[in-house]
């Protein structure tokens, strides 16, 4: 297979396992002020994502640093083209991941609180605009014949891409509730399950309204594997939906988890073989060729990618198995 | 400001802060990780007790460094996107590799070690912390192969309209990379001894947890006097280099504006770069040709002659770095690594006349030295980058060309304040914590670190 196509499913992997890890990991934290009625329930809930959370986030710094090596012209493009929607993410991201560290270091209610709010926004933040800026990516953005996006903040959101960062939020809440499903007890365990079925029936609402517009608005289905995925995707949804109500959390989560995958997947069938949509021609997209790196350093990061991702993924999964257990009050280190 | 005057300050402001923490990742992984082999081996507790409480500290850093570090993989494409279309295919892949190879490893064991203290044997938990030390010592190493390439390029070909990697393997083993990562790993490891000697310092000065103070400070006093005689080597080999890799960046660091033969060294200089003169000067006749050299027969080159010759060789332009944030930053960083060897050979003689724990005015210098490492760290960067001028990669790319063509001004106005704003108040926080932590002290001896669920009240309802 030509290298080209290798990394542009190597990129996808590694979006898939940012969206499926952080996708948790931000539903979580965008459940915290409302699943956590008392200090210690809010802080169970970190605990459960404590030790794997920075983890999770280094999904994203790879996919970045995997797009700037693979694609430097989508990383200059997509990045100088979404400056202040990026600039927003970090701030959010910033504050998401001292918050963790810094929150239990007081004891005063409004320290606390202050963090934790920093929690949900870092984690909601994020969610919407990762969920923006996908559906931007299939839809099109305005991208000159230099490859230089020439729109401003504002060209990056519309109903549809709205549509899609409320999505993806909702998707990621669903999931997180879930994952604290499995990793919470009593009272809190009860409350995430709720909170799964109440999240769900907006994500459930939102991913139709979704699927349908990009079939109105974009070229994706044009694609039948990526029609195929999304449309899979909303099956695995509402399994995973019907799973949580038989309090079947294991099977749901492994469902949420899956939807997550297939609609990153249907998303960059839908683009292939570009990396990023010009709206205005679409002879000025950048594909997997004219955005590439040279041969030379493709060969080098495929072997790398392929030395170096099952050695990640075993000791990732092992630190998942070490802290499998359910969260209690004892031993809280956050 | 112009857009590049602009993306420069944001570039600096937010690189010189996230350095402020990283170091010191660096150097106290290593410690720690000491402690607690010693504790392992030998069973003792005290040593469980250092590596938990510096462990604490380590941490309270190690987020600051890890959330901004993000911004830093991500402004390249933001604000230098030309630089990244140029450079993405040389770049890049340090970039992805330290993602690959370090980030992971750092960030997964970190979890692992702060939250596995009762979940994993004695070994595996301190495989743990030595795999965090390993991993950020690498990322260290990976983003040093790609800024060693931006000083001098080495196994690439210009083809396409950018810089396209030939020799993968020349990257890694570039001669610069080969003295400026030693060099910072020795800055890592003074930064970390010169804090556990301050705030050890501190609890001795006020006789608080003695046994523990004093066992924390001999580690701290041996790994930073160490460091500190292999910093001043590795910086004089480095300096070295610099004088054949990048003739300018010497030329600046000296203020030397005339090729000279033997070339002095000065310890003052008022310079006026607009006359292309000193106006004022106090030097060692030939010292720099002795240093460069190791013989008072040796020629450096002038900035003016440099300056003639790189507008011949790249076309007309100016080629003169700043000189005088590179001159006195490069004074600052000798001047504090100096101090800090000079302090800890004392402390150390006097460590060995068993009198250091009753030395208070010592240990108040010790203290008070708790900055200078910092100094030292940001003043080095300030002479390596800006010396750099007005190359992003030297001889291959100037750096109006790399910035962003379509990011406004009023985008980076927004994100430069909104960065400084947040870093300020991440100090604000930040420093509090470390202060009232490294205050506090350790856990008294026989305490079970149980969390405090007996304390914990309704806050919400």
């Amino acid at each position: 297979m030509e290298l080209n196509v290798i990394w542009f499913i190597l990129l996808t992997v590694l979006f898939i396992g940012f969206f499926f890890l952080e996708g948790f990991d931000y539903g979580v934290g965008a459940l915290l002020p409302f699943l956590g009625k008392t200090d210690l329930e809010r802080r169970i809930v970190i605990n459960t994502i404590g030790p794997v959370w920075d983890g999770n986030e280094v999904w994203m710094i790879t996919a970045g640093g995997a797009m700037f090596a693979a694609f430097p012209h989508m990383y200059a493009t997509l990045f100088s083209g979404f400056y202040l929607a990026l600039f927003l993410m970090l701030v959010a991201l910033i504050g998401r991941g001292v918050a963790f560290e810094f929150r239990s270091k007081e004891e005063y209610p409004q320290w606390r609180a202050t963090w934790d709010w920093l929690i949900f926004f870092g984690s909601v933040i994020p969610a919407v605009l990762w969920g923006v800026t996908v559906t931007n990516l299939i839809q099109g953005v305005p991208i000159d014949a230099k490859m230089h996006f020439v729109g401003t903040f504002f060209d990056l959101l519309s109903p549809y891409t709205l549509v899609g960062g409320v999505t993806f939020l909702f998707v990621f809440i669903f999931h997180g509730a879930i994952y604290l499903n499995l990793k919470t007890e009593g009272e809190l365990r009860i409350r995430s399950r709720q909170a799964a079925l109440t999240s769900g029936i907006i994500a459930a609402v939102s991913c139709l309204t979704l699927v349908g517009l990009t079939y109105a608005k974009t070229d994706l289905f044009k694609s039948a594997a990526a029609g195929g995925a999304l449309c899979a995707a909303i099956a695995t949804f509402l399994a995973a939906y019907a799973l949580v109500k038989l309090n079947r959390s294991g099977w749901a989560f492994g469902l949420s988890g899956l939807t997550i995958l297939l609609t990153t997947a249907g998303f960059f069938l839908g683009l292939f073989p570009r990396v990023l949509v010009s709206s205005l021609n679409p002879a000025w997209s950048l594909t997997i060729h004219n955005a590439a790196s040279s041969p030379y350093t493709l060969k080098l990061m495929t072997v790398a990618a392929f030395i170096l991702v099952p050695v990640v993924l075993a000791y990732q999964a092992w630190s998942y198995w070490v802290f499998r257990q359910r969260i209690s009050g004892k031993h809280l280190e956050y | 400001m112009g857009d590049v005057l602009l993306a420069r300050w944001q570039f600096g402001i937010t690189s010189v802060y996230h350095f402020l923490f990283v170091p010191l990742t660096l150097g106290l992984s290593v410690l720690v990780a000491i402690m607690e082999t010693l504790y392992v081996r030998t069973g003792n507790e005290l040593y469980k007790r250092m590596a938990k409480f510096w462990g604490k500290l380590f941490l309270l850093n190690f987020s600051l460094g890890v959330v901004t570090g993000l911004v830093q993989e991500f402004q390249f494409g933001m604000n230098w996107s030309e630089y990244s279309r140029f450079m993405g295919d040389i770049f890049g892949v340090p970039l992805a590799l330290e993602a690959l190879t370090a980030f992971y490893l750092e960030s997964v064991f970190i979890g692992l070690w702060l939250f596995g203290w009762d979940r994993l044997s004695r070994k595996t938990h301190l495989a743990c912390i030595w795999l965090v030390a390993f991993a950020s010592n690498l990322s260290a190493l990976w983003i040093l192969i790609a800024n060693s390439f931006m000083q001098a390029p080495v196994g690439y070909v210009l083809r396409n309209g950018r810089a396209e990697m030939t020799d993968f393997f020349a990257l890694l083993t570039n001669s610069y990379v080969l003295r400026q990562y030693p060099h910072t790993l020795m800055g890592g490891l003074i930064t970390a001894g010169v804090f556990v000697m301050a705030i050890s310092a501190y609890h001795l000065l006020r006789k608080n947890q003695f046994e523990f103070f004093r066992t924390s400070l001999r580690l701290g006093l041996t790994c930073a006097l160490i460091a500190s005689v292999l910093a001043a080597g590795t910086g004089h080999m480095q300096a070295q280099h610099v004088a054949k890799a990048q003739p300018m960046k010497l030329a600046v660091m000296e203020s030397l504006w005339e090729t000279a033969n033997p070339a002095p060294y000065l310890l003052f200089a008022s310079i006026d770069q607009d006359k292309q003169q000193n106006s004022l000067e106090i030097s060692v006749p030939g010292a720099l040709s002795l240093l460069v050299y190791g013989s008072l027969d040796g020629e450096i080159k002038g900035i003016k002659e440099l300056q003639t010759q790189y507008a011949q060789q790249y076309g007309p332009g100016n080629y003169i770095p700043d000189i005088f944030p590179v001159f006195w930053s490069y004074r600052i960083m000798i001047g504090a690594g100096m101090w800090l060897l000079a302090l800890t050979a004392f402390a150390f003689f006097q460590l060995r006349q068993n009198r250091l724990e009753q030395t208070p005015w010592l240990l108040r210098a010790i203290f008070w030295s708790l900055p200078v490492p910092y100094l030292a760290n940001s003043a080095g960067w300030i002479v390596t980058e800006m010396g750099r001028q007005p190359w992003i990669v030297f001889g291959l790319q100037r750096v109006e060309q790399a910035v962003s063509p379509n990011v406004s001004s009023g985008a980076v106005w927004i994100s430069l304040i909104g960065f400084t704003v947040l870093y300020g108040l991440l100090a604000v926080v930040g420093v509090h914590l470390l202060k009232k932590f490294a205050r506090q002290g350790p856990e008294p001896a026989n305490s079970d670190n149980v969390a405090t669920t007996a304390k914990e009240a309704t806050l919400w309802n």
